[in-house]
């Protein structure tokens, strides 16, 4: 199952390589980590998600409260929170299949960033599925290259955390 | 006041109580070294390697309950503690370790004698810091004192760089020290404290689990009084040695690998478990699933990710264990006695006693009951770690906390000589025994010098069988006695070493010689004895649970 974290941290050198060691060496399965600054300049806001049951990330946040430098831990269910991914995706294009791809990027609300002659970069964002909705149509075409931000994620509604 | 960063580091030392420092000077803490040398409150003990420092202040910590302080310079002096640091970590030991750094305009340049310390230690420390300037000292010792000695404690890396000490700043003392994301939880939910009474109220086959948790809370009293108040019977962990006196009916020693038969039958049998500051390791468990498999279990600990991390949980209570212990015995209805169970447990007490053989050669088990008998039960015992470490931990009986100061956690060999030291420099009056074996012995074998030059009557009992026996006896019963590499027959001669050192060398050849060495020994006021014991080369510790069985499934002989 998979989990998506919100970790405020401080804003110090350091933290990122504590909370990425501690995931390697306790075995914590990273499928994305997201970091960048807050409304406080003083804290960062990591968006991690993970791969495990309950109990596995359970041990995660507690693990994290654990380094003195996370403030503050919490799981964002989907149903509970909006989420965005930034991906850039240079596709292999020609004559042929231009307007065909020109077409989808616009179907999923995404930009053409860059043309070159023979490829196109196309920048999508948008929620988990969206994204992946998108890549996997874009495939066919032939993905050259790929560069994704990772999910960053905030609670619905007016609530902070 | 204006202070240079040396001078405000130990300005902050003094403030946080500090008496002693073990370390061991190089490039980057000569401005350190140069504000010691002036200073009259703080003892510098010079250790022969930085290990030994690391240790040192570690067994200081454990004898007094204090913070420990050990310091090194960059580069090798850093990592030579690093043995050092990680067994205070898996033993859940306040040190504050000070390494000197690199000049910040040499950071990241693989400079002379640089190494990446705070990366090096992020994973074996509560915490650490990378000091850049002056002005943060004062700060950064502050918080660091606290973190490692609040809470779940642990050791705290401070590595300052050597132009942040003689730069000069304001020194100002912090008085209060208050971070975001530090806040141990320190009274248990009152919720999940009624419930867990209400279980230990109804429960038939209650057992106490105790372990570390409970010498570092000073919670031994409580323990006493809620085994007492319910008649359950108490196990404790090989950390826990000391939270329970031996001596007491209701005492079952240690449990696990090598742990007494009827404490791991009282667990295995038991319907109701009540861990208190300890933390389902391996070694006490054995096959996870079916440790206490019929049994309920409450689990008190400060630290929650201890909580579910091994094992389910029914009650779960975050907390001080003396605090929750506290209002715990408020809570619970007194025992009408447990009579069956109680006679179950003596049953398995009578039948499966420790034991060994004796013959015309010196049983180590012998010589651990020895010291115990001569000593009246009343010394500190420091362990190395291997047959000797189990042996100092079922032979001898302890009675009180911070008598047994023995690498749990990590297991580290060479570690008991010099926790030996920190431990009878925090107690001078006690008598001080480091147990050891031929092969951990050598591994800080220098610290005798450290020993010898503070006048420190410790006494180094090497139980010295010609073998890494440890290593030997699971060698002997998994793989046929293929002695691969554990053969120390080619050992020095422990008694000229000691003299050479400036020690007291001591040997005994026959179980007769044992009494008279130990006595002999106990004489010495103002310098060490090491006291080689020539015993029994291919002795087992017994139970014996191999690695991953069940802990009923034990080899008893
Ligand atoms: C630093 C270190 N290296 C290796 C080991 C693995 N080990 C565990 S027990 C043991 C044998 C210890 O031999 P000795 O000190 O002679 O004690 P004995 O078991 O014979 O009492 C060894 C090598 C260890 N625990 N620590």
């Amino acid at each position: 199952m998979k989990h998506t974290i919100s970790v405020l941290v401080e804003n110090h050198p350091g933290v990122l390589n504590k909370v990425a060691g501690l995931f390697a060496r306790r075995g914590f399965n990273i499928d994305s980590l997201a970091v960048g600054t807050t409304e406080d300049p003083q804290l960062s806001r990591m968006t991690i998600v993970v791969h495990g049951d309950d109990q596995v990330l359970e041990q995660i946040q507690k693990q994290l409260y654990k380094l003195i430098n996370v403030i503050k831990v919490f799981d964002l269910p989907p149903d509970k929170s909006v989420d965005r991914e930034l991906v850039l995706v240079k596709v292999a294009v020609n004559a042929k299949n231009r307007a065909e791809i020109t077409e989808l990027v616009d179907i999923f609300r995404g930009k053409i960033a860059d043309v070159g002659e023979t490829a196109m970069t196309i920048e999508l964002a948008g929620d988990s599925s969206k994204v992946e909705g998108a890549i996997k149509l874009l495939e066919k075409f032939g993905i050259k290259e790929m560069v994704r931000t990772g999910k960053i994620a905030l609670l619905r509604g007016s609530d902070t955390k | 006041m204006e202070y240079t960063g040396a001078k405000a580091l130990v300005e902050s030392l003094k403030k946080e109580g500090v008496k002693v420092i073990f370390g061991y000077p190089g490039g980057t803490t000569i401005p350190l070294y140069d504000v010691l040398y002036d200073d009259k409150d703080i003892k510098h003990i010079l250790t022969r390697h930085e290990q030994g420092a690391a240790h040192a202040a570690d067994g200081y910590a454990r004898a007094s309950g204090k913070v420990g302080v050990c310091c090194a310079t960059s580069g090798p002096g850093a990592t030579n503690l690093i043995t050092g640091i990680a067994t205070a970590h898996m033993d859940s030991i306040p040190l504050v370790a000070i390494t000197g750094q690199v000049g910040t305009a040499l950071l990241g340049r693989d400079s002379f004698q640089e190494a990446d310390v705070t990366g090096i230690t992020a994973p074996i420390t509560k915490h650490n810091y990378l000091i850049k300037t002056a002005e943060e000292i004062p700060q950064v010792v502050k918080e660091a004192f606290y973190i490692a000695s609040t809470g779940r404690p642990g050791p705290v890396v401070i590595d300052i760089c050597k132009d942040a000490q003689m730069k000069k700043a304001e020194y100002k003392h912090p008085e209060k020290f208050e971070h975001p994301g530090y806040k141990p939880t320190y009274s248990g939910h009152p919720k999940q404290i009624n419930a867990a009474a209400k279980l230990i109220s109804n429960a038939k086959k209650p057992v106490l689990y105790v372990g570390g948790g409970v010498i570092i809370s000073g919670a031994n009293k409580e323990v006493f009084e809620l085994a007492e108040k319910c008649n359950i019977p108490v196990t404790t962990t090989l950390m826990g040695k000391g939270a329970f006196p031996e001596t007491n009916n209701l005492s079952l020693g240690m449990l696990g690998m090598h742990g007494t038969a009827y404490a791991n039958f009282t667990v295995t049998d038991c319907d109701l478990l009540i861990a208190v500051g300890a933390r389902f390791d391996d070694r006490v468990t054995g096959h996870i699933e079916r440790f206490a498999p019929d049994a309920k279990i409450i689990h008190i600990d400060i630290d929650p990710a201890e909580i579910g991390k091994n094992v389910r949980v029914d009650i779960p209570i975050v907390g001080d264990v003396k605090n929750v212990l506290k209002s715990l015995i408020e809570k619970v209805k007194p025992k009408a006695k447990n009579e069956a169970w109680l006679a179950q447990v003596a049953e398995w007490k009578k039948k499966y006693p420790l034991s060994y053989k004796k013959t015309k050669i010196i049983k180590p088990q012998y010589v651990v009951e020895m010291l115990d008998e001569l000593t009246k039960g009343k010394a500190i015992i420091a362990t190395e770690v291997g047959q000797n470490q189990m042996w100092a931990a079922q032979f001898f009986k302890y009675t009180k906390p911070r008598t047994f100061i023995s690498s749990g956690g990590l297991g580290t060999m060479g570690y008991g000589l010099p926790a030996a030291i920190g431990a009878q420099i925090a107690k001078p009056e006690a008598v001080v025994i480091d147990i050891a074996g031929d092969g951990s012995i050598q591994m800080n074998i220098q610290e005798l010098t450290t020993a010898v030059n503070n006048k420190l009557p410790i006494i180094i009992a090497v139980l010295n069988n010609s073998f890494l026996g440890m290593v030997r006896q699971w060698q002997e019963v998994l793989l046929n006695k293929r002695y691969s590499a554990t053969n120390l027959c080619n050992n020095p001669d422990f008694v000229k070493v000691a003299e050479a050192f400036g020690a007291i060398g001591l040997r005994a050849k026959k179980p007769e010689d044992v009494k008279k060495v130990i006595q002999q020994a106990l004489k010495s006021k103002d310098r060490p004895v090491l006291i080689d014991f020539v015993c029994e080369k291919e002795e087992n510790v017994f139970p014996f649970v191999p690695a991953g069985q069940a802990i009923n499934e034990m080899l008893i002989d």
